[in-house]
């Protein structure tokens, strides 16, 4: 058998998997934002009529992933995994979404990193043949990630210039494998496990400096992996580095000798939210790099208008107990590459 | 990774982090908290000298209308505004302390009046309860031994 593994960290996927369908959804806050008009559907509501905000996050999780099965045409029967995670202790979110969508399941933990590291997973799955189809999706919420990780919602504290605000959505995207995927017009060709690194940023309001080295050593893994640069790719798509986070990993990538082309790399969290919007760094959270992935990314890998992306969502890997402990935080990015494929005819 | 790599790359990080407009802060904080102290002494006067209520009665009254203002602007989703501008000002006075109790309280009522709201009321003011509370003792002893 040929190996798939290219390099130290990077897997080829040969058969190349279709992206058949994806979906997002996303808050008010978020639909007010540049972007506001690509998501899917909006909740107008923080509780989406739900009794609890954390019941309110596994609902917007759920309407992606029934919204992406439906627009695949497909009935939630015929989704053979789901591969999903969240921000919240035990990945409730996610595990409370699939005991009503009864797919089976695999509940996945990478923080913000989660939507790249669901599709790296499921793009070999799929390459492996070991599914035809699934769904790989994730969520958050602004107020559960602030109870969980912050104050209270009420408390009359000023946030730092470095904080990032936690986006209220979800992305799901339905991943194929087999001869039905080859009439997906988005493949998946590459994937690059990351690995973990902390360089010592103690500072839990400043997630995208946490975060930017291992963007940058997941890009850098990948791009000696392949041998290929910023040149090859249409866009560079990280999760939510945020406005500091991004230019952080610009300096890293070039100390390691890889030039940026700024118009290439696209950060989520800095570009969901406008200025006005005041959120300081930008967004953060999974659903971060999921809506806007769904909503805006993966519609132009559709068309044509971008022919191949580089996607790598980071995340910050530390916890409300490590961060009083004193415990720095190490971040993780893994990386997918999208490319169009034109209209086999026949 | 090398500890020099790390700390040459937190030398950055501060370098490049935005930072606090101090200048802008601290004069929030001064007005905001002025303002909220005029507003105290306003009606600490009229219940001193408009309903006589003598020294004693009239401080506690005071404080118990700061809190209940305090109170209502928390749970109408206000104060968190206020203190979003004014940073200091609004945390140090005891409106702010109110602020600190009243949002944990509206946080974790849906985990239940006992183990939501009575055991997070003080998550953020226990702290300041334990080491007052603690030091007032201490300087009462000190205080008590020197007379």
């Amino acid at each position: 058998m040929m190996s798939r593994r290219i390099g130290r960290q990077t897997v080829m996927l040969k058969n190349a998997p279709g992206v058949t369908a994806w979906a997002s959804v996303a808050g008010q806050k978020e639909h007010d934002g540049p972007y506001g008009a690509l998501f899917d559907a909006v909740i107008s509501d923080e509780l989406n009529g739900e009794s609890s905000f954390e019941a309110a996050e596994r609902s917007i999780l759920e309407k992606a992933i029934k919204l992406c099965a439906l627009k695949a045409n497909r009935k939630l029967d015929e989704v053979q995994m789901l591969l999903a995670g969240d921000l919240l202790n035990q990945i409730i979110s996610a595990g409370f979404a699939a005991r009503n969508l009864a797919i089976p399941f695999y509940g996945l933990y990478g923080a913000c990193s989660t939507m790249s590291e669901s599709l790296s997973l499921g793009s070999m799955i799929a390459d492996g043949g070991f599914a035809d189809r699934m769904i790989c999706a994730t969520c958050s919420h602004f107020c559960t990630a602030e109870r969980q990780y912050r104050a209270p919602l009420e408390l009359g504290n000023q946030r730092t210039p470095t904080a990032q605000w936690t986006v209220t959505g979800a992305g799901a995207v339905m991943v194929s494998s087999g001869a039905a995927a080859r009439q997906d017009r988005i493949a998946l060709t590459h994937t690059t496990c990351g690995r973990v690194i902390d360089l010592g940023i103690t500072d839990q309001n400043n997630m995208g400096a946490a975060m930017a080295p291992a963007a940058a050593d997941t890009l850098t893994a990948h791009f000696d992996d392949t041998g290929r640069g910023f040149d090859d790719f249409d866009l560079v798509v990280t999760g939510d580095l945020g406005i500091l986070g991004r230019e952080l990993l610009i300096r890293l990538l070039d100390e390691k000798g890889i030039r940026v082309k700024e118009e290439r790399l696209f950060d989520c969290g800095s570009e969901i939210f406008a200025k006005r919007q005041d959120t300081h760094c930008g967004g953060s959270g999974c659903g971060c790099a999921a809506s806007m992935l769904c909503a805006h990314i993966l519609p132009q890998l559709y068309t044509g208008r971008l022919k191949r992306v580089l996607f790598m969502a980071t995340g910050a890997l530390l916890s409300p107990t490590t961060t009083m402990q004193g415990e720095s935080i190490p971040g993780v990015a893994h990386a997918v590459v999208f490319e169009h494929r034109e209209e086999i005819p026949g | 990774m090398s500890n020099d790599y790390a700390a040459r790359y937190q030398a950055m990080v501060s370098r490049l982090a935005p930072k606090s407009d101090m200048l802008n802060g601290i004069l929030r904080a001064f007005f905001v908290g002025g303002l909220i102290c005029m507003i105290g002494q306003a009606i600490n006067d009229l219940y001193n000298y408009g309903m006589c209520l003598g020294a004693d009665a009239t401080a506690a009254a005071t404080s118990i209308t700061l809190i209940v203002i305090s109170a209502l602007l928390t749970g109408v989703g206000v104060y968190d505004r206020i203190g979003k501008f004014a940073g200091a000002g609004s945390i140090v006075p005891i409106t702010g302390f109110a602020n600190s109790v009243i949002a944990p309280a509206m946080e974790f009522r849906r985990e239940g009046l006992v183990m939501g709201v009575g055991a997070k009321l003080f998550t953020l003011a226990g702290p300041v309860l334990v080491y007052g509370i603690s030091s007032s003792v201490i300087v009462g002893l000190i205080v008590c031994l020197l007379k």
